[in-house]
């Protein structure tokens, strides 16, 4: 047996090691890589379809179309996809796939904003994909909005807020207090507070467009505030036009 | 059991009751705490461990008269990364709802105590199939006290087990709750698996006086 205790053998031994693991780990890597896409965007369908009310709620919990019909679903509720960039509007059946995270970083001239509209029993659905910033990481979602910009039914997430406070943003209680609330106030774009304060807890003036907060999530819940007014804002000006 | 010697045997048996590695070494409370709100999330954590336990522990103890006793440490971490990095992707690609309730925490494998305490005190220094049966042996007698602060916290705090509502419809107010039964929302926080663990330490060291510290 070598001498163990060399050092040019320590070194040569995790030289050795980490090309090993490296290359296990890299293999795996990229032969799972194509089903874990997959997840993803049926997960991006869910939370779409989640938005304009096509899921599975029962009582308090969250839940979605189940992954192996949402392909189906997504298809069947969602007629048109829509891609606006530079102030044109088109057709993009791929659209749900954008990345609004890299999109809003872009120059306005080159950010492809993407947009669906839904159609359930007889009604049309805006569904608007969200972006912005919580306390420690990232927050999305969605947002649908009716004909006369009243919401419809929202979805968020988030990727690291505290369990408990801010990562209540996806918990039912938050999320359904957003139905019924308008964007418009008369033909002013006003957006949606989170307002703390004991602003109508249960929510039942609608025309004043604020939410409850969640106590002890202040800068989570601003989050969402600044998200909503600031990527849907830039809708606006379209949505007029893309009545269909 | 004519499979397994005495000694053999005794390293699968004992980390299940007697020498448990929550229980008695108080070791990896911390994602007994985190995931075990439901069933399913336990019973997951559970079996990624036994996975990485056991394999890891063959693996180190293949390599144990080859790895440089300067870096062992480091070979040891490097090994349950590797496992772990494996596991999660597995679970992303094959069932992606649960890794999301995981999340954090399957990369919390890594930190597992018992992990890298078994590595160091049982693989180093033994065969690959004895290393083998302690990591079994380790991992289920973690997997097994969460799977039981699993099932209680799910049964009292959301009157489901593995999403089944065994206690009826708290809406339709059928079974139990037809008589007045409430679910018990505080199971569904960490502080009530601390107490759960705290009531099975309190059980097994009173049926096993032996178990009692002195002093």
């Amino acid at each position: 047996m070598a001498n163990t205790d060399k050092n040019s053998y320590t070194i040569i031994f995790a030289i050795v090691m980490v090309l090993v693991v490296g290359a296990l780990l890299a293999f795996t890597a990229s032969s799972l890589k194509p089903t874990i896409t997959e997840n993803e965007r049926f997960e991006k369908q869910q939370n779409i379809l989640y938005a304009m009310g096509v899921n599975e709620n029962v009582e308090g919990a969250v839940n979605f179309i189940p992954a192996n019909e949402v392909e189906a679903e997504f298809s069947k509720y969602i007629k048109e996809q829509l891609v606006i960039q530079n102030g044109e509007v088109k057709k993009d059946s791929s659209a749900y796939l954008i990345d609004l995270k890299g999109e809003l970083s872009k120059d306005m001239s080159e950010r492809k904003l993407p947009l669906f509209v839904g159609e359930k029993e007889g009604k049309d659905y805006y569904i608007i994909p969200l972006y912005g910033k919580g306390l420690w990481d990232a927050i999305w979602g969605f947002v649908a909005l009716d004909a006369d910009y009243v919401v419809q039914g929202v979805f968020f997430d988030h990727k690291g807020e505290t369990p408990g406070l801010g990562a209540n943003i996806k918990e039912r209680y938050f999320m359904d207090d957003f139905t019924g609330e308008e964007i418009m106030n008369g033909t002013q774009y006003s957006g949606i507070t989170v307002a703390k304060g004991n602003n109508d807890p249960l929510n039942e003036r609608k025309d004043d467009g604020k939410v409850d907060a969640i106590a002890g999530a202040t800068i989570t819940g601003n989050g969402v505030t600044a998200m909503i007014n600031s990527t849907v804002k830039l809708y606006i000006p379209y949505l007029k036009d893309i009545k269909l | 059991m004519a499979l397994l010697s005495k000694k053999d045997r005794g390293l699968i048996l004992d980390p299940l009751a007697d020498n448990n590695p929550i229980t008695i070494q108080v070791l990896g409370i911390c994602s007994a705490l985190a995931i075990t709100a439901q069933l399913k999330a336990s019973i997951v954590m559970a079996l990624s461990v036994v996975f990485v336990l056991a394999v890891g522990n063959v693996v180190i103890s293949l390599m144990r008269n080859i790895i440089p006793s300067k870096i062992r440490i480091i070979v040891q971490l490097v090994v349950v990364a590797a496992l772990v990095i494996i596991v999660d992707q597995v679970l992303k690609a094959f069932a992606y709802e649960l890794s999301k309730t995981l999340s954090v925490f399957v990369g919390l494998i890594i930190t597992n105590c018992i992990i890298m305490g078994r590595f160091e005190a049982f693989a180093l220094g033994n065969g690959p199939y004895r290393s083998f049966l302690d990591g079994i042996g380790n991992a289920a007698g973690y997997g097994l006290i969460l799977i039981i602060v699993g099932f209680f916290r799910e049964l009292l705090g959301s009157g489901t087990l593995l999403g089944f509502k065994v206690l009826g419809d708290p809406i339709a107010k059928t079974g139990l709750y037809a008589i007045g039964y409430e679910n018990n929302g505080f199971m569904l926080l960490s502080p009530m698996a601390l107490i759960v663990v705290g009531i099975i330490i309190w059980v097994q060291r009173s049926r096993n006086k032996e178990l009692i510290e002195e002093n």
